[in-house]
């Protein structure tokens, strides 16, 4: 942004800073113009955000081990941009594989939050989606649902690595089009 | 090893089977194993025991600082119904050795020593058999659930614990 237009903004307090940005940005909504730059970088966004997955790495059970082989040179997970993160902040999904139990639910609860939006959550394994194996079981979470919202979910026991990046891919078309939306100057 | 004259570091089964007796009489019983074709138990590296629950402290501390017996690798509970049982398999590590002790306490009274003042490696095994059974180890440093959530309020493997799909 130009800030020569704008030369009061310079030194301005916190609270002066936010009434005269809302002021601006209400201007700009009303002006059309911001529909108009969503047009234009939204395909900018989405290609970017899509060709760069960063999953939280996180590995719970067996079905980590496939995540594993997912990324080794024969499966090679980073020709789709996955590249793993071991801390939330920065990443943008969330990737459970395996059973979750119950005292683990606050933790995934927190990893969930301590993502910057906008995120997406992959539930991976039959234990992810419903408790699989681990069904009617004392300790188990009976799906990874009943935490968090989940946008894609992987099923086998465990997923073999192709499947994986299958599902990835599907993610990344809901990537694609949550950001071809327009979602520019939103927050 | 220690160079502490008194451990006897490789002891053979002969010699456990009759210092145990000499120091414990009719609290310790031996039991012969039925079970054939198991090769540690055909070469005698697999002795059973079945201790009084008020001797149980005094013959682990005997079998680890007299006999050698470093590890304890594994602590359980059985539910029997009408009783239930504590488990304990110790090893020595020079002879490959492994004793399992069974001790039985009766179902209104779950209480027994605990054993993680001799080897640490028990406190956990006692924790899980805490949570799971309802076992209470006396003398136990912090004796509270380990992988379920602290507000459980039930031990889930007791028989009498019932799953929503069952009966
Ligand atoms: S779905 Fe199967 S392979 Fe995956 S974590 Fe669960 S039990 Fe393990």
């Amino acid at each position: 942004m130009d800030m020569s237009l704008y030369p009061h903004a310079v030194a301005m307090s916190a609270d002066e800073f936010m009434s005269w940005s809302s002021a601006m940005i209400n201007e700009m909504l009303s002006a059309g113009t911001k529909r108009t730059v969503d047009k234009l970088t939204g395909p900018v966004w989405a290609w970017a955000m899509r060709n760069s997955m960063h999953p939280l790495h996180f590995g719970l059970a067996c079905c980590a081990i496939e995540m594993a082989a997912a990324s080794d040179t024969r499966y090679d997970a980073e020709r789709v941009g996955m590249i793993y993160r071991s801390s939330p902040r920065q990443t943008d999904i969330l990737l459970i594989n395996g059973w979750i139990s119950k005292k683990l639910r606050p933790d995934i609860r927190r990893l969930y939050e301590q993502i910057p939006a906008p995120k997406w959550v992959v539930a991976m394994g039959e234990c992810a989606i419903s408790g699989g194996p681990w069904y009617d079981s004392y300790n188990i979470v009976q799906g990874l649902d009943q935490i968090v919202p989940v946008d894609v979910y992987i099923p086998g026991c465990p997923i073999k690595p192709d499947a994986m990046i299958d599902g990835f891919m599907l993610l990344q078309k809901k990537i694609d089009a949550y950001f071809r939306r327009g979602v520019f100057m939103t927050d | 090893m220690s160079e502490d004259a008194n451990i006897i570091e490789k002891p053979s089964r002969d010699d456990i089977v009759s210092l145990v007796k000499a120091e414990f009489g009719g609290k310790v019983e031996f039991i012969e194993s039925t079970k054939k074709n198991i090769k540690a138990i055909n070469e005698g590296r697999r002795l059973f025991m079945k201790a009084d629950r008020e001797v149980l402290h005094d013959l682990a501390k005997y079998l680890h600082d007299k006999l050698n017996f470093e590890q304890a690798s594994s602590v359980a509970g059985v539910d029997w119904v009408d009783h239930m049982q504590v488990v304990y398999h110790l090893t020595n590590y020079c002879t490959s050795m492994v004793v399992e002790i069974t001790v039985d306490i009766p179902n209104d009274d779950l209480h027994i020593a605990s054993v993680s003042d001799i080897w640490e490696g028990a406190n956990w095994h006692e924790r899980e058999t805490y949570e799971l059974f309802g076992i209470v180890f006396d003398g136990h440093p912090k004796l509270e659930r380990l992988l379920t959530p602290k507000s459980y309020e039930f031990f889930p493997f007791r028989k009498s614990y019932k799953l929503r799909g069952q009966e």
